[in-house]
């Protein structure tokens, strides 16, 4: 019998359906009568509707149905939400305009859902949207957000002044601005951290059914958290009672962040299927999901530090404007604030931080968590930030950072978080041997021969994980205490099936959590089948993001396995006349201690539900148990990311010659596994310092809009990466687990900007680093001169 | 409306096709092979790769009408008698996958890479021939590993006959 212990890498047991053609995800599935939704998108980025006429639309052949905002008010279906509430310094409550899931009255973004068709077929659909007309009194528009909060620029919402839906703050002003005062040196950057889409490769889908015998409404759809979409289509938007809506997620192609929110098409199917007496199938293509997935990052930041005489950090201070879009999409305000302004003292021992974030409405798509969501943000700021520190005080940046590493845990920071427990200096030596630094000034020399600029950069990164404990983010405005719950299902023949709130969309859960159950109980992973993703199945659960589900949704699981173990030893008493304390259990077999008797876990459970004679008062027959699991703290996972690039200054390329990655993730369950999320994460790093940028034209119109506009990272843009760990367990949860799904995605962006800085001896850069704005830094002294 | 027919995956079939359907969707909506993917409408991301007739394309660059009469093999027939293909056995042994979504794409386009490359592959030749191929979860580092594995399983398994 095969264990697949914790630190073993197992092979997916997902991959065999992935690799055959045999996954099953929301496109996959059809039902008998099914009729196909097409969104009808405003064209213009700000209009008011004057009207809609759907007469010559109806008309069209296999033409069903069109519903608009006027439909969806008339069955009482509320706006979309957003769940986390955010201050402003002056106490009010952060000011969100009405949200319908098809506009009413006005159109706020180029891609905002005016209309509806359903139809037989998905090209009658989409050809019907063609004859619908809606006649639009084109407004003026704002996309970027500093313009946004100008007094002339024109309101999303007209509710709304200036555009701002807060103006938060977080630290202590007072001591942050003693210690500028006391500064021997200040360091400042204005930073514009670009605007990014996720595109997972599955595009979101949606299929809406209902039972008019039973009343029950069934939406199959591409998402992270299928409880939280059902709690929120119920008790906020009004679809259907709880108890009468079923949301199942089955294999989704990929999220990072985009698939957490519930969005306006997902809730339009499955109210239309209600509506028309058919199940409605819509699937985004492309074009769609570059205008109406929610996007990520944007900011724009002015900051400082303020350091002593020994290069030492005092205080730091920063400034955001954070473009949140035309909406508020469904954790849009958390991203730039607690997701954020909380991470800004990295990995240092900061006196002092004041952060001020202004959340602005602006013409464009909804902004909400994208992988990392607010982390690589923070980190980008103080990772920048600390670079060129370490280069205005003649420092080498390794000593500089030395300097100022928090050496003691628990440290509590001025912004909120108490990390528990790290060693940045070990992952820092270790990168630093693994990028073998000490020769870089000979590999430099070498490509400075053959007119190349060489550049190395740094990233000592620090993520909070494992959202959330749930006093933590409730008394910070979340809707939701982020808990994760775990049912394990014993089989009267040994085999266990783990019902899990956690949902894996890439993740591997299906092999990772099968190990911690092949573990603890010896049994091997092919008789564990891990359950997820499906409301009528799972008990409530919070999904899959910010690394949550090794931290808390693991967590959940060696809580409920606890509780298996207690009352498995107690049957197994009961069949050994012995004291439960007297047996024990390893490997699979319960002993009575000092005797050769024992019961295989097989056995036992058996006994569990065909013995007879079980004191009725101790035991209850079966073996099932559960548990509810809300984290003690955050998770701290952090590292060293060092990247080493060359640039051709007469072409502007860029090549990366090495990209090394140490992180310390505390306990590791699988390491293969682990290894490929550090690879995917660098990869959406490296895409966001290197290659992607959202960009809206003046008008409002996206001009990236397709993969032919935005560049996502192909094999040939990128390098091999060298990993290596080092490891400080987390003592906040059981299993020691710390996260590693945004690490990546954290650390490459600053460790990329800080080696082009270095090679090109410049003291900013914009990301991305196309060739174009590359070679323009590399010739600017010429430009200049012409 | 037309009768369309073809050999998918050895067997001969026969389904309707409006003049604008395209192959990928003849094979998802009427064949009902879900296997082959959607991720994009641009012809850039190679989610829908299949062979015909012997080539790997992109299945949503033909028409439905253009493939009459073809021998197209998709995700789902790579297999043989319940044995896994070199490239699939590889992908799984080298974790070159996560989300699932553009593997069958990624599979059919490096079965028909390595049959072009009887002498080997190397990783820069790789990642150039991924160039129609796009990931989102695994960053191409596994990808790589797994179709240059497989490229020395098969030559080895070739020498051998």
């Amino acid at each position: 019998m095969t264990i697949s212990a914790i630190g073993t890498s197992p092979k997916r047991k997902e991959d065999r359906r992935f690799i055959t053609g045999k996954g099953n995800y929301t496109d996959d599935i059809n039902r008998a009568g099914q009729a196909y939704a097409y969104f009808l998108r405003s064209p213009h980025a700000h209009a008011r509707i004057l009207g809609i006429d759907s007469a010559a639309a109806l008309a069209m052949p296999g033409v069903v149905a069109v519903l608009t905002g006027k439909e969806l008010a008339e069955d009482g279906v509320g706006g979309l939400i957003c769940g986390w509430m955010v201050h402003s310094k002056d106490g009010t409550p952060m000011k969100a305009g009405p949200h319908p899931a098809l506009a009413q009255e006005k159109v706020r973004y180029a891609g905002d859902a005016v209309a509806v068709v359903i139809a037989e077929t998905y090209a009658q659909a989409k050809d019907g949207a063609e004859a619908v007309m809606v006649d639009y009194d084109v407004l003026p528009a704002v996309v970027d957000a500093k313009a946004a909060l100008d007094a002339s620029a024109p309101l999303v919402h007209d509710e709304i002044p200036q555009n701002m839906v807060f103006d938060w703050e977080l630290g202590n002003f007072k001591e942050t601005v003693d210690a500028f005062a006391n500064a021997a040196k200040v360091v400042s950057l204005d930073i514009y951290n670009n605007r990014l889409i996720p595109n997972p490769m599955e595009p979101r889908a949606a299929l809406g059914e209902y039972d008019a015998g039973t009343g029950i409404h069934t939406l199959h759809t591409t998402s992270q958290n299928p409880h939280v979409a059902r709690l929120v289509l119920s008790a906020f938007i009004g679809i259907a009672p709880e108890h009468k809506l079923r949301v199942i997620a089955p294999d989704v192609g990929g999220g990072f962040g985009s698939k957490i929110f519930i969005y306006a098409e997902e809730t339009v199917c499955v109210w239309a299927a209600r509506r028309v007496g058919r199940p409605v199938k819509w699937t985004s293509d492309r074009s769609e999901a570059f205008l109406s997935d929610a996007h990520g990052r944007d900011h724009h930041t002015h900051a400082a530090l303020a350091l002593d005489e020994n290069a030492k950090i005092l205080g730091l201070r920063v400034k955001t404007i954070a473009n949140l879009g035309a909406y508020l999409s469904t954790f849009a305000s958390s991203v730039p604030t607690y997701l954020y302004a909380t991470l800004l003292s990295g990995q240092y021992n900061i006196p002092a931080i004041y952060a001020e974030v202004q959340g602005v409405y602006t013409h464009t798509a909804p902004v909400d968590a994208y992988r990392g969501a607010g982390r690589p943000e923070a980190t980008y700021v103080i990772e920048r930030l600390v670079e060129e520190a370490a280069r205005q005080t003649g420092l080498d940046p390794v000593e500089f950072r030395r300097r100022n590493f928090i050496r003691s845990f628990p440290h509590q920071t001025p912004v909120i978080m108490a990390y528990d427990t790290g060693d940045y200096d070990a992952s820092l030596t270790k990168a630093l041997e693994i990028a073998d630094y000490a020769n870089f000034t000979a590999r430099r020399a070498t490509s400075e021969a053959k007119g190349r600029k060489r550049g190395i950069g740094f990233s000592t990164y620090i993520e909070a994980c494992g959202i959330a404990p749930s006093a933590a983010v409730g008394s910070l405005g979340a809707g939701v205490g982020l808990w994760e719950s775990a049912e394990v299902r014993v089989n009267p023949t040994g085999s266990v099936e783990v019902l899990t709130g956690s949902h894996s969309h890439g993740q591997g859960h299906e092999t990772t959590f099968a190990q911690l159950v092949s573990s603890r109980l010896g049994i091997p992973i092919d008789n564990i089948e891990i359950v997820h993703g499906d409301t009528d199945k799972v008990q409530f659960g919070m999904g899959t993001y910010g690394s949550r589900s090794g931290a808390v949704g693991m967590s959940a699981i060696a809580k409920a396995l606890d509780k298996v173990e207690a009352k498995a030893k107690k049957i197994a008493a009961h069949l050994m006349e012995a004291a439960a304390e007297d047996i024990e259990f390893k490997d699979g077999k319960f002993t009575v201690a000092g005797t050769d008797k024992s019961l295989a876990f097989p056995e036992v459970s058996l006994a569990a539900y065909v013995g007879h004679k079980f004191p009725t008062n101790e035991i209850e027959p079966g073996l099932k148990e559960s548990a509810f699991y809300d984290p003690l703290n955050f998770t701290f996972p952090a590292g060293c990311h060092i990247c080493e690039l060359e640039v051709d200054p007469d072409t502007g390329v860029v090549t990366i010659e090495k990209f090394t990655a140490v992180d310390d993730f505390g306990v590791v369950i699988n390491p293969m596994i682990v290894e490929g999320q550090v690879h995917g994460g660098i990869a959406q790093g490296i895409g966001q310092a290197m290659l992607e940028n959202a960009v809206y034209n003046e008008d409002g119109q996206l001009l990236t809009g397709s993969y032919m506009d935005y560049t996502m990272p192909r094999a040939s843009d990128l390098p091999s990466f060298t990993l290596g760990f080092t490891s400080t367990p987390c003592p906040s949860n059981p299993l020691g687990i710390k996260g590693c799904g945004e690490a990546g995605a954290i650390a490459a962006p600053p460790a990329i900007v800080n080696a082009l800085t270095d090679a090109l001896r410049i003291r900013d850069f914009t990301m991305p680093a196309t060739p174009e704005r590359v070679w323009r830094a590399a010739n600017s002294a010429r430009l200049a001169a012409e | 409306m037309t009768a369309v027919s073809m050999t998918v995956n050895g067997k001969a079939v026969t389904a309707e096709a409006e003049p604008r359907t395209l192959l990928v969707q003849y094979i998802r909506e009427q064949i009902r092979l879900t296997g082959t993917h959607v991720g994009c409408d641009t012809s850039q991301c190679g989610a829908c790769v299949v062979h015909v007739d012997g080539l790997a394309v992109k299945s949503c660059t033909v028409l439905a009408v253009q493939a009459e009469g073809a021998n197209v093999l998709t995700i789902e027939g790579l297999a043989s008698d319940g044995k896994l293909h070199a490239v699939q056995e590889a992908f799984r042994e080298h974790h070159g996958l996560q989300c699932g979504f553009c593997t069958p794409g990624m599979i059919m386009t490096a079965v028909d890479m390595i049959r072009r490359h009887p002498g080997g592959l190397d990783e820069k030749t790789i990642r150039a021939e991924l160039e129609g191929n796009i990931c989102r979860c695994t960053g191409y580092h596994n990808i790589v590993k797994a179709i240059e594995a497989a490229s020395q399983a098969m030559g080895q398994r070739e020498a051998a006959e």
